[in-house]
């Protein structure tokens, strides 16, 4: 009888053919990834130090040395702290409950969710710029109530930003804390009470812990993904608030100051990988 | 207490909703404005806003460019990022877990970032036909929802099953077809419809490799926001919600909405 009389599948493949053949699946991924993002990484790290007469530092030092850009930084950080606080505050009540509907109500609450995901961060800027116009539903809504009496300027403020801001990211901070408080094991705070402890005491010590993956996740998310946020600085407040998003968009469309731009990316980069870092050894620690 | 933080909580629940929904309302109900300025409430109601879309400044170029791009990218993603996640799953790879962080790490990175960086990049090989370095860009864009998607999928899949439709007669490319395919096929429609809306979405990193004539639908958008806003731009975009509406309609019928969410396992 030879071998091939064999069904396939009982000849165990040998460990390297099986391993040649993982890497051959890997390849094309790890070709984009190495090719397409690892290496512009480096080259744009480069780009920030090099100028014609070699290595320099004048692009950080004019970045993180002029009071105006770090102006320009703190305005990053701070749209990027102020959208996650708010969002979190938010979020975090509400995800317990959207936990705890069933049934049509937790699909609407649901779809509400997912539907401004799914839509473009341009239109959802483009409808808060309708909104919070003078003549705009807000304004006249306040001053039908009698709570203003003339329209206020709201468009093209901080008020504009973080409303706008705090709306496009809101989703990227619920879901992770909503997936898991809907696994949560309403036990645990039974036993607490059970134990004698008062409903502030097993918050604090019982459900915050066991949902702080969930934040930590969706905190990481929001602030990386507000810090750097582009479309919305540009229609929500305009030139008077730059961030390193819109300074790095200008150095590279208007100015053709590529190594300056490149410092402000970088400066950017780092934040966001000091984020995830960050998050990633918190949701790491037992408990 | 517990009742008063209960009801503290449904409070903000559907304050989050109503303000979720809040900008999707206005601009579907801008759209039918009978005024170009946007008169809200409405005072009656136009469709004729529909009627010049067509008639936008670059508009078709523009949404075929990022039908294409989208389509595309997402297709090479798909493939490969699905390999990929076979690889990782089957832990025959030599250090699997570092790649499989590495194929989602560009989701953390700022898009804008990446955008410039990819200039620079192929710039400096000398690559610069916007379509071909849209098309590569948006690579890195779909791939990490893919892979991502496509590891979690699989993390669940036994790979014993395709053995055992060998044993039982099955040649290998059909025990793939029909024991892993269909076990996989959600997995796969929910990675398909993240990188395909994160592609034909993009705005920071398609801005820096457009030119001129090579413009995505996006940056063609922005670019009427800026210019001259009217009800023409929100009777678009209600027609690209309503687009998404349908897609998740469709695919909350075939996998459920709240295994998007994350709550499944």
């Amino acid at each position: 009888m030879t071998e091939a009389a064999l069904p396939a599948p009982l000849a165990a493949p040998s460990v390297d053919r099986e391993r040649l053949a993982a890497i051959g699946f890997v390849l094309p991924s790890f070709v984009i990834i190495a090719g397409v993002f690892a290496l512009p990484l480096v080259l744009l790290l480069g780009v920030s130090i090099v100028d014609a007469n070699g290595l320099t530092l004048a692009n950080y030092k004019r970045l993180l040395g002029t009071p105006y850009y770090l102006g320009v930084v703190w305005n990053s950080l701070r749209l990027g702290l102020l959208t996650t606080l708010i969002a979190f505050l938010i979020s975090y009540p509400a995800a317990f409950a959207l936990a705890r509907a069933r049934g049509p109500l937790r699909s609407v609450l649901l779809a509400t969710l997912f539907l401004p995901l799914a839509a473009s961060v341009i239109v959802k800027a483009f409808a808060w710029t309708i909104l919070l116009r003078s003549d705009g539903i807000v304004n006249e809504t306040l001053m039908a109530l009698g709570i203003i009496e003339d329209p206020i300027r709201m468009i093209f403020t901080e008020t504009a930003l973080i409303v706008g801001a705090v709306n496009i990211f809101l989703p990227f901070m619920i879901l992770p804390i909503y997936a898991i408080v809907a696994q949560l094991d309403s036990r645990y705070a039974e036993a607490a009470a059970t134990l004698g402890a008062s409903p502030l005491v097993t918050f604090v010590r019982v459900i915050l812990p066991l949902t702080l993956p969930g934040i930590v996740a969706g905190v990481a998310l929001v602030f990386s993904l507000s810090v750097s946020a582009y479309v919305v600085p540009t229609l929500l407040i305009g030139e008077k608030y730059p961030t390193l998003a819109t300074a790095i968009a200008k150095a590279y469309l208007l100015a053709r100051e590529p190594g300056f731009g490149a410092a402000a990316g970088v400066v950017l980069l780092a934040i966001a990988i000091a984020v995830v870092t960050l998050s990633a050894r918190l949701s790491r620690e037992p408990k | 207490m517990a009742r008063a933080a209960i009801a503290f909580c449904w409070v903000m629940a559907i304050g989050l909703a109503l303000f979720l929904i809040a900008p999707l309302l206005v601009i579907a109900a801008a759209s039918f404005s009978p005024t170009p300025v946007f008169d809200l409430p409405l005072t009656g109601a136009s469709t004729r806003w529909y009627g010049k879309i067509g008639r936008l400044d670059g508009f078709w170029p523009s949404l075929l460019l990022s039908l294409q791009i989208a389509l595309l990218s997402t297709a090479i993603s798909l493939i490969s990022g699905t390999l990929a996640a076979i690889a990782i799953a089957r832990g025959k790879l030599p250090g699997a877990d570092i790649f499989a962080t590495a194929l989602v790490s560009p989701l953390m990175m700022p898009g804008l970032v990446l955008g410039i960086a990819l200039l620079q990049g192929f710039r400096a090989v000398g690559f610069t036909a916007p379509w071909a370095t849209l098309l590569v860009a948006h690579l890195v864009i779909t791939l990490p929802y893919v892979a991502r998607t496509m590891i979690a999928g699989l993390s669940r899949f036994d790979f014993t099953l395709i053995e055992a439709a060998r044993t039982l007669g099955c040649t290998y490319p059909g025990s793939v077809l029909r024991v892993m395919v269909p076990a996989l096929a959600p997995s796969f429609l929910i990675a398909g419809i993240f990188s395909f809306l994160a592609s034909f979405d993009n705005y920071p990193v398609s801005i820096f490799l457009a030119d001129v004539r090579t413009k995505t639908l996006p940056i063609r958008m922005l670019q009427y926001i800026e210019e001259a806003p009217d009800p023409t731009l929100a009777a678009l975009s209600t027609l690209i919600l309503l687009g998404t509406v349908i897609l998740l309609f469709v695919s909350d019928r075939v996998v459920g909405l709240h295994r998007m969410a994350g709550t499944s396992d």
